[in-house]
């Protein structure tokens, strides 16, 4: 194997000291001089309704006011799987909340004045805040207009019924697989809806000026899906894609609720009405609860057949999504899960039915880990049961039935090869799962917990990374792409990839946030696929350049190019060990030849990636016989936790969490995703809860009555691993881990809760408060 | 309006505001100091601390009219003569993620070691619990703060 220099080093970070010294500028701290507008959104207090009136003459009044816009100006739908969402709400209004029209204003106090005076009539209609009501014959329908959006060709929407998508997943014979099993366990797992709570808020500042030019500064995971979004959905207006420009300051977290399109096409919509004033449009901390977008809740009906030994032999698992109010983005969590519900195992009958369903809650949309936290759940809760069921240990009924490179996956084509086995194994070693956990006191009761994980990218086949790489005069280098650096360390890893080829150091290497008018294009950072699809496209580009560096050295110098390599940023020779021409000296200028004459020019690399073995072409009733899924990225985990028995209150002593993620390009940003990711996902399971009320108002978006974990609130030890097994077509072998941490959390939790107190709790969040009353009733049984 | 006039990262500065104006609003829209941040704008999450008068507080909930006279010191100040130790170590050990609970991570860190240059993990831990972060788990940094206080 080769020796590398910069990859699978702990590098620091490129924007690491921009950062820590407070000169990282985000959206709301750009400036846009005296001119900048201000919109203020009026938003609808009704979960379901039709607007049958709306007055903005008060509101026009009020001075400072230039204009008040609504959904009659922008009579166009849009959405990134499914065009079945508004810029503001036109006839009708599907969750509490929603936006019906716009203030733009000189200053935010007038903006906000004049925002309460629009006067808005409305007749309510029957509301549905439970994915199973709205799949009852009588249902009202929340989108009757259902048959008629454009949608990506792997859905499919049930006409006339609240089902905007159905993945249907059919194996082997599941009939023989449950007849032939030895013990079968159903049971129905529940996991509610959760908000992404990035520090940040959305922010966009829209400019449409005289010349026609729409440029977009949004706090964002997406500029260039941003860019065609935006350019597809003002299109009557006459705006082409050249006409729109989005650019992309640093993001203060994403964890999917940056992705796609939601406030952002407010500001570009807003502008066009305001032509040639930038208009700003701020989200604040409770919008950021109810009007982006949330993590679908799910209802989970699983049967799993298993063997004595505990080998399954079939699966059967009713996914019932509450997608909410538009599921333009949402109806693809639904699909990934449709198409990998089985999880990490060899299952040869399997039949799966993910319903994306419509209510009138906020729009569901993309958070870490889409979907495969909220299905794990239910999977996993039920692998530990079954062990312990037949008295098999947990840990190895997983290795039993862990799937391994070569078993069919769920929809028939082949597992990549992976590192299952190996983070079963390590994560089994340093938790000492064979060792009894003694509890420290008589008040407490201890247990420990076990879960796999998977998880896939889920994109489009034709998704693509792109990469153009520029040298500059002191052979410095300026990587243009447009992946996000939403804090996982992207910008970082690209750079290390580009210096691995190049042998320039990561101290001479620019790459920062994009501008789609100057970086090639990339479709979204989502799915953690980045490092993987743009660290491919990178790793071209840097060749790119080598292969022209080395072309030109060769003809120049009369060397053949076969023996030369770079080194230390010069062009060196393997049969003239002294010759030695270094970067910096023609990467611009080019090299001079004898009579005065120059050779060569700047140097500039491009890379594209594109996964050319990705279809979706497959049966849409047994979803067999696609390559929908590149591959997948699988690990194990463990907890020990110690429960409170008068509180309930849980203290989790330690975690360990093994991922396979290929090649580790920086080994610390690796472990800095897995000890974030595990917060994330222990603050779902114990802490965080969205509480609505009767009318689908959200009652509690706050930091203060939705809680989110402080230092105070850490595991006492928390132990990352890095498993290495190579993706094939990764970079470096590479494939991304970013998402994936949070995943086996909320399962080994409750495992481990289970374990301690002989408690199996089916839905989240698992609260003391949920503890405590189980235990009293137990108690109360006895 | 009225004219106050305090001292900001060093500098005597002056500035007309409303009695109704938030500190966090006039130091970022009127004074052009950025790196102070709105992350929920009631106390909660401290992406808005600054330092008045060798506190951390939440500039979002001090009216700006308040700190007419005293003293403010924001990550600007702190970075104005090269990062200090404390910003190195977290650079160094890639304490952060997206960076937007950053600076204000960073001036409560700074108030507690300026009191207290050994502190325990604990005091580290109560220290930033005012400080919301969504990326880190925190671990890494405490370890970064930690790491600091056993090089003195």
């Amino acid at each position: 194997m080769e020796k590398l220099h910069a990859v699978g080093q702990s590098a620091v970070r490129v924007d690491g000291k921009e950062k820590v010294s407070g000169a990282a500028l985000f959206t709301d701290d750009l400036e846009f001089g005296p001119d900048l507008l201000y919109a203020e959104i009026v938003e609808g207090p009704h979960a379901h309704a039709m607007i049958t009136k709306i007055d903005t003459s008060e509101a026009e009044k009020v001075p400072g006011v230039l204009c008040v816009v609504t959904g009659r100006d922008f009579p166009y739908n849009f959405g990134l799987y499914m065009k079945d969402r508004f810029i503001f709400a036109q006839d009708r209004v599907r969750f509490f909340g929603e936006q019906i029209a716009a203030v733009v204003a000189r200053s935010p106090a007038a903006a906000k004045k004049a925002a309460r005076l629009v006067r808005v009539s409305y007749k309510p209609l029957p509301k549905i805040l439970n994915p199973l009501d709205a799949i009852e014959g009588d249902a009202s329908l929340i989108h009757p207009g259902l048959k008629s959006y454009e949608h990506v060709p792997w859905f499919f929407p049930q006409p006339d019924t609240n089902i905007a998508h159905h993945r249907k997943i059919r194996k082997g014979d599941v009939e023989k697989g449950f007849a032939e099993a030895d013990h079968v366990l159903d049971d129905t797992y529940e996991v509610p809806r959760y908000a992404h709570c990035a520090i940040e808020y959305h922010a966009a500042v829209a400019k449409y000026d005289h010349s026609g030019r729409l440029t977009v500064w949004a706090s964002s995971q997406s500029p260039h899906t941003q860019r065609n979004l935006f350019a597809n959905a003002l299109a009557p207006m006459g705006i082409r894609h050249n006409d729109v420009r989005v650019i992309a300051p640093h993001v203060g977290g994403g964890f999917g609720s940056k992705a796609g399109v939601t406030m952002e096409i407010l500001a570009a919509a807003i502008a066009t009405r305001v032509k040639g004033h930038p208009v700003k449009v701020m989200w604040n901390r409770e919008r950021e609860f109810y009007n982006t977008y949330q993590r679908l809740g799910v209802v989970a009906r699983l049967r799993l057949g298993v063997k004595k030994d505990g080998r399954i032999t079939a699966l059967h698992h009713e996914l019932y999504w509450d997608a909410g109010a538009y599921v333009e983005y949402g109806a693809n969590v639904v699909n990934a899960v449709g198409l990998s519900a089985i999880g990490p195992y060899r299952v040869e009958n399997a039949s799966i039915d993910s319903y994306c369903i419509y209510t009138n809650l906020p729009p569901g949309g993309p958070y870490r880990g889409f979907g495969y936290s909220e299905f794990l759940f239910g999977l996993e809760s039920h692998m530990e049961r079954i062990a312990r069921h037949l008295g098999i240990d947990p840990v190895e009924i997983r290795r039993r039935n862990a799937i391994k490179a070569g078993d069919l996956t769920a929809y028939g084509a082949k597992m990549n090869p992976s590192g299952l086995m190996q983070a079963i194994d390590a994560v089994a070693k340093e938790i000492r799962w064979d060792e009894p956990v003694l509890p420290g006191n008589d008040e407490e009761a201890v247990g420990k917990g076990f879960s796999l994980f998977w998880k896939a990218p889920a994109m489009p086949p034709n998704t693509s990374s792109s990469c153009f790489l520029k040298f500059n005069e002191d052979a410095s280098i300026n990587i243009l792409v447009s992946g996000m650096d939403i804090g996982q360390g992207f910008l970082t890893v690209m750079a290390q990839i580009a210096s691995e080829v190049l042998t320039v150091p990561l101290s001479k290497i620019r790459t920062e946030n994009p501008d789609t008018d100057r970086n090639p294009y990339e479709w979204q950072t989502v799915a953690s696929h980045v490092t993987w699809g743009c660290g491919n496209a990178v790793k071209l580009a840097a060749q790119d350049a080598r292969n022209q560096v080395l072309d030109l050295v060769s003809r120049t110098q009369n060397l053949p190019k076969d023996t030369l390599y770079l080194a230390e940023g010069s062009v060196r020779c393997v049969t003239k060990p002294s010759f030695r021409m270094a970067l910096e000296d023609f990467v611009i200028h080019g090299i001079q030849m004898p009579d005065g004459t120059f050779r060569g020019g700047p140097i500039m690399g491009r890379g594209v990636f594109m996964p050319e073995y990705a279809t979706t072409k497959a049966d849409p009733e047994t979803s067999q016989g696609g390559h929908p899924n590149v591959h997948y990225t699988v690990g194990a985990a463990a907890a020990i936790v110690a429960v409170d028995k008068k509180t309930g209150k849980v203290k989790v002593r330690k975690i360990v969490e093994a991922v396979d993620c290929g090649k580790a390009i920086n080994p610390d940003l690796v472990r800095g995703q897995i000890t974030g990711g595990i917060l994330q996902g222990i603050s779902t399971v114990l802490y965080e809860e969205m509480k609505f009320d009767h009318r689908g108002k959200m009652l509690n978006p706050n930091f203060t009555d939705y809680k989110i974990p402080t230092s105070l609130d850490l595991p006492d030890e928390v132990v990352p691993i890095i498993i290495e097994v190579a993706e094939p077509d990764g970079p470096y072998g590479a494939r991304g881990m970013g998402e994936h941490t949070m995943i086996p959390v909320a399962p080994m939790i409750a495992n481990a809760i289970d374990d301690a107190l002989g408690l199996r709790i089916k839905t989240m969040p698992i609260t003391a408060e949920k503890i405590c009353l189980a235990l009293l009733k137990k108690n109360e049984v006895r | 309006m009225k004219k106050i006039s305090f001292t900001l990262n060093g500098e005597r500065r002056q500035v007309h505001v409303s009695p109704n104006e938030i500190l966090l609003e006039v130091l970022r829209y009127k004074m052009g100091v950025k790196s102070p941040k709105s992350g929920c704008d009631s106390g909660d999450c401290g992406a808005c601390t600054v330092i008045l008068d060798g506190k951390a507080v939440r500039s979002c909930l001090i009216f700006a009219v308040e700190v007419d006279g005293q003293e403010i010191l924001t990550l600007e100040g702190l970075s104005a003569d090269g990062l200090s130790p404390l910003q190195q170590a977290l650079l160094e050990k890639n304490a952060f993620q997206c960076g937007y609970c950053a600076p204000g991570m960073i001036l409560s860190a700074h108030e507690l070691l300026s009191n207290k240059p050994h502190p325990t993990e604990g005091e580290i831990k109560e220290a930033i619990s005012g400080n919301l972060c969504r990326c880190t788990g925190y671990q890494p940094i405490i370890d970064a703060i930690k790491s600091l206080t056993q090089k003195r």
